[in-house]
């Protein structure tokens, strides 16, 4: 195999990566939007569930994060939506709405669990 | 000749407007605006009261405002309608005047530092409040309390009501238009002298049954307003207790805050 042969090799590689990554984040969007259309009918389980999935099959699509951030809020899990909220912003730190969503859960948190003492 | 053709214009048309249409229904929108009702669950287990008295604050600061009595009455009404336990009405204490007789420096020969006569009140700074914090350690006293009022689980605490002013840079939006009538809005910095009020309470909740101590919670908020903009004391108390009053809730009570969050795709 000569560097003709190689070079083909590596954008085989390279193709099939961008594929799987591509059906990926299709089957994620697509747990994703489930997970809208089951939360706007108030079935935050199902939702939550879906949004799960979604970060389980592409753990770097942020909306996938904020959705499951607003779920956990929605039941109470702060902890967990805290984490969630924070790695929406990691993935895209520039996305308003998502910082948003981060600033008015912390306005709540903070407003119930800071005070100045104990 | 130009009918087919104008069918076939017409026909591409709607194939246009169709797949428009299914693209659209495809995309749809990006984000979702739904409504949420978060829980706070209460910070304190009070599964073991059946009633609260909100006895009375030692407090001090601004005389323009009985800090005591708005926020004993404040806080009674809160919890009548926002927590399952009843309200044991009675007589508000005063507290400063309880806690000088209990020992505290009104008794002693030596007036506290910022004490005044009779005419302005003793308190004046987070130090003289210092003075009559031993008033909660005063576990004979509560327990007494409590068994007068069928051991409830009592709520005290200080308030401090201080004027506050501070001069400086403040940034604000100025409107103009130009020669062709177009509004332009610039920041504009102006030397402003703003003056408000600084709101330190600490809420205190003791076992009637016992007289401990159970949990406590300090706050600190201010407001500010134009040096020029009159606003009376007592509004400026109610605006400050408004931001607090939702904490002071959840340590009793869970309670659900309403809100909106963006969905995304």
């Amino acid at each position: 195999m000569g560097v003709r042969g190689v070079l083909i090799a590596c954008l085989l590689v390279v193709l099939a990566t961008g594929v799987a990554h591509a059906d990926a984040r299709s089957e994620a969007v697509s747990q994703v939007e489930f997970g809208i259309a089951v939360a706007r009918r108030n079935l935050w389980k199902e939702a939550r569930y879906r949004w799960e999935r979604a970060v389980a099959i592409d753990p770097t699509y942020a909306a996938a994060y904020n959705n499951l951030a607003v779920a956990y809020e929605r039941t109470g899990e702060f902890d967990k939506a805290r984490e969630a909220y924070e790695r929406a912003v990691e993935i895209e730190p520039n996305n308003l709405m998502i910082q948003q969503n981060f600033d008015l859960f912390r306005e709540i948190n903070d407003r119930t669990s800071t005070s100045l003492d104990r | 000749m130009t009918a087919p053709v104008h069918r076939s214009i017409v026909s591409l048309g709607a194939l246009v407007v169709g797949a428009l249409v299914v693209v659209t229904m495809a995309c749809g929108p990006s984000y979702y605006e739904v409504p949420i009702e978060t829980p706070i669950k209460a910070k304190l287990d009070i599964s073991g009261f059946q009633r609260v008295l909100v006895a009375g604050f030692v407090t001090g600061g601004s005389d323009e405002v009985d800090a005591n009595l708005e926020t004993v009455r404040l806080l009674r009404s809160q919890l009548r309608s926002k927590s399952d336990l009843r309200v044991v009405e009675a007589d508000v204490l005063a507290l400063d005047a309880i806690a000088a007789a209990a020992g505290g420096p009104v008794s002693n020969e030596e007036p506290t530092p910022g004490a005044e006569s009779d005419d302005g009140p003793r308190i004046r700074t987070e130090e003289d409040l210092e003075h009559y914090e031993h008033i909660f350690a005063d576990v004979e006293y509560w327990r007494a309390l409590g068994e007068e009022y069928q051991n409830p689980l009592i709520v005290t605490g200080s308030v401090l009501f201080t004027p506050h002013q501070r001069s400086g840079y403040v940034t604000r939006e100025q409107e103009a238009y130009d020669s062709f009538g177009r509004r332009r809005v610039t920041p504009v910095r102006t030397y402003t002298e703003r003056r408000g009020f600084i709101l330190r309470p600490k809420f205190v909740f003791i076992d009637g049954r016992t007289g401990a101590t159970m949990y406590s919670e300090s706050f600190r908020e201010e407001i500010l307003y134009n040096a020029q903009q009159n606003t009376p004391a007592l509004s400026s108390y109610f605006e400050l207790m408004d931001r607090l009053v939702p904490s002071f809730l959840t340590t009793l009570s869970s309670q659900t805050i309403r809100g909106s969050r963006t969905l995304l795709r």
